[in-house]
């Protein structure tokens, strides 16, 4: 079957461990994650890890049923990129200099909407929000010019096609057992 | 869920240690055997041990890995919880293969390890391991405890999700400073969590469209596996099998939820099953699983497994439907629950022509395979003749534990059995070493019954030194050692498939007789068939513990045989 993207979201209960319990599940099975995210949701005391992974879909479906079997995870989905909106950040750190040379650079942080976070003397700090392939793009351009540092976050992504978490954990309360 | 037990001695209350609060948890959850060693970051709950001698009993394995295995046997004779405890560090790590074996068996067991004080962790302090990082892949779930006030909830919860759902082995390791600290204790079951849910909701339109397949089918076959003792369903299949007329083979881990005489009974699934339900696996129309999860030995090539075939699997755990047999029809639900509202709803029916096709091959079976095993014309003795003869002379209130190997192959072959959880074997993780520390605890759990281990020469020295246990505690334990002074299966897997190279598989043994004497244990060694019988009734007879040594041919294979790649229907008979 076909490799494509895919974004899973894990809800789970806010311990200690939780974010182990749930990686060993794909070192286990050899999948690479690309990108994992980890926050608060928005039910207290209910965290969400996101991850990004390239599997076919069968083995997505499953690896997504060994982490919803995990005790103390709430729920676990999984979405095809058009599923979801999603976004990652990227932080450059270019040397002032190439800014101030008034040459290309600046063009280049202005058509890529990306915005100054800080202008130290020696480096200036630029941040640029998007999918990979535009955070990548404003990195390949700017690259040239003397690049002394680069992060990506991991993707967080909010799932069009879902059920609230509070109602799931709504439902989940209500059962006996 | 199970119903929780409740001991008649009610828990006590009030200001107590940690290392009190967690032995009072322990019997306020209805324990009254536990298996452990101690060691410095456990001795605190050891001294609480001491005062409560009366009401829990502690059973001092040789080994740690002997007491996670005893149990292990426990649970798997009881039904129950088994509980092990042991310290930090090696005593830890000495657990995990015992762990990792109830993971994959789904044996309800809670392990409590003793940890470095909490101003210790991370500091590499004596005896100091990750244990809970160690075990997280292998335990259902697992906790650090810190603070003595987390230890009532933390082995609440422990006990909870072992024996819920699924079962399966958790681990609560407590740290020496919450041992000494003071906790107003006050034990509270535990009740649920959100985030766990283990008995799914019976969807009723799944079983009605199971029942609807199954009327209809012409050649249906069930399999059936360890789903079938662990939610106590054994009635309930007999009476769901009799009403539909379908042939039904098992798991290993399925053995003796279905006595072995019954005449739907078609045998063993696998690569050393049955000839019949492995052929017919790939000739059946309905395919109906309950409670088994299709591990690779069962279903030998996935491509050319059952393809022919409409499949129902009825399975508690979501993750086992279609994870590697796709499931037309899955009905998540306790196999109790769904075979009750199943057989309301199922047209009675027989299938004698289909079930003759069973009896058929498994004539041929006969005729090339089984008559061999059990009346051979060899000098030496063969296995399954040893097997047969406890058999022939047993009165069937036995447990059968085995190890891992031709013996183990040839015990889930060849013994008969009458009663549910009486065949205890290490299934899925296939742990040599297994069998003499389950059978102590089997023993200990079940102790009006009789409980023999049968063993290889080579499983039987990776544990022996729970000899020891047996004779401390007086264990009545009947151990049978096949021995063919080889690692049998990699020696008959080198044979067919390393053309004869016995790469490091002959073992040169010591003389067991003397060693086993001298843990004060009944002896008995047997090389000639004529001494056989008489050998085993004195065993069976003898009071206490025995250990008989059968010598059996060097070189015997097990067959038949379904060789790694190949398709179930393609299973040999030589």
């Amino acid at each position: 079957m076909k490799k494509e993207r895919y974004t899973i979201s894990v809800f789970t209960e806010d311990i200690v461990g939780m974010l182990n319990r749930v990686t060993i599940i794909f070192t286990r099975r050899k999948i690479n994650i690309d990108s994992i995210a980890a926050s608060e949701s928005e039910i207290a005391n209910i965290h969400r890890y996101t991850l990004v992974i390239s599997e076919a879909e069968d083995m997505v479906k499953k690896v997504v049923l060994q982490l919803e079997k995990q005790v103390e995870v709430v729920k676990a989905v999984y979405h095809k990129d058009s599923e979801v909106v999603y976004q990652e950040i990227a932080l450059y750190k270019v040397p002032t200099e190439v800014l101030l040379s008034g040459g290309e650079a600046e063009k280049i942080v202005r058509a890529h909407h990306a915005r100054v976070l800080s202008v130290e003397p020696a480096f200036t700090v630029i941040e640029k929000t998007g999918h990979k392939e535009e955070t990548q793009a404003l990195f390949n351009q700017l690259e040239p010019y003397g690049m002394l540092e680069f992060v990506r976050s991991g993707r967080v992504a909010i799932t069009k096609p879902m059920k609230t978490l509070k109602s799931i954990v709504e439902e989940l309360e209500k059962v006996q057992y | 869920m199970d119903t929780i037990e409740v001991k008649d001695t009610m828990p006590k209350q009030g200001l107590m240690t940690g290392s009190q609060a967690v032995v009072q948890s322990i019997i306020a959850e209805g324990v009254n055997l536990m298996f452990g060693y101690p060691g410095g970051a456990i001795m605190p709950v050891y001294d609480a041990l001491y005062d409560v001698e009366q009401e829990l009993t502690h059973v001092l394995a040789r080994h740690e890995q002997g007491a996670v295995h005893a149990a292990q046997g426990y649970a798997r004779a009881t039904g129950k919880v088994g509980v092990c405890i042991a310290t930090s560090g090696p005593g830890a790590t000495n657990l995990i293969t015992g762990i990792a074996d109830a993971q994959i068996d789904s044996t309800p067991l809670v392990c409590i390890t003793g940890q470095v004080a909490s101003h210790l962790l991370g500091t590499d302090a004596f005896q100091e391991t990750d244990v809970v990082g160690i075990s997280m892949p292998v335990t259902k779930w697992n906790f650090q405890v810190t603070r003595a006030e987390e230890i009532p909830m933390a082995i609440a919860k422990a006990f909870y999700i072992a024996r819920s759902g699924k079962p399966g082995p958790v681990l609560v390791d407590i740290t020496k400073d919450a041992q000494f600290e003071e906790v107003d204790f006050n034990y509270v079951p535990f009740t649920g969590m959100r985030s766990y849910r283990p008995k799914p909701k019976l969807d009723l339109d799944s079983v009605k469209a199971a029942a609807n397949l199954i009327n209809s089918a012409k050649r249906p076959f069930i399999l059936f596996g360890q789903g079938i003792i662990l939610s106590k369903a054994e009635k309930e299949f007999k009476s769901f099998i009799e009403k539909t007329g379908i042939p039904s083979a098992w798991t290993i881990l399925g053995l003796s939820a279905l006595e072995s005489d019954h005449y739907l009974n078609v045998g063993m699934l696998g690569m050393h099953g049955n000839y019949a339900p492995n052929k017919l696996t790939n000739e059946c129309d309905v395919l109906i699983a309950i409670g088994m999860r299709f591990d690779d030995r069962i279903t030998g090539d996935l491509s050319r497994y059952a393809k022919q075939a409409k499949v129902v699997h009825i399975e508690i755990d979501p993750s086992e439907v279609s994870k590697n047999v796709h499931a037309n029809i899955p009905v998540i639900a306790d196999a109790k629950e769904a075979l009750l509202e199943l057989s309301k709803i199922v047209d009675e029916k027989t299938h004698p022509d289909w079930l003759q096709k069973f009896r058929d091959l498994e004539m041929e079976e006969y005729e090339l395979v089984i008559g061999n095993e059990l009346y051979p014309s060899t000098e030496k003795l063969t296995m399954g003749e040893v097997i047969n003869e406890i058999n022939i002379q047993s009165d069937h209130n036995n447990i059968i534990v085995t190890d891992v190997g031709q013996h183990q192959m040839m015990s889930c072959r060849y013994f008969k059995f009458q009663q549910t959880k009486s065949m205890i074997t290490s299934g899925g993780l296939g742990t040599m070493g297994f069998c003499l520390p389950a059978a102590i605890g089997a023993k200990m759990g079940q102790p009006n019954k009789q409980v023999i281990a049968v063993i290889g020469d080579g499983g039987f020295q990776m544990t022996l030194q729970e000899l020891g246990t047996m004779f401390q505690y007086g264990v009545d334990v009947k151990i049978v050692v096949l021995n063919n002074e080889f690692l049998g299966m990699v020696r008959q897997w080198q044979e067919m498939f390393f053309e004869k190279r016995y790469a490091s598989t002959t073992m040169v043994n010591p003389d067991f007789q003397r060693i086993v004497s001298g843990y004060g244990i009944a002896t008995k060694k047997v090389v000639k068939r004529e001494e056989l019988a008489d050998a085993i009734k004195e065993m069976l007879n003898h009071k206490g513990a025995y250990f008989l040594e059968a010598i059996v041919g060097k070189e015997n294979n097990v067959f038949p045989m379904v060789p790694t790649g190949a398709s179930v229907s393609e299973i040999r008979l030589k």
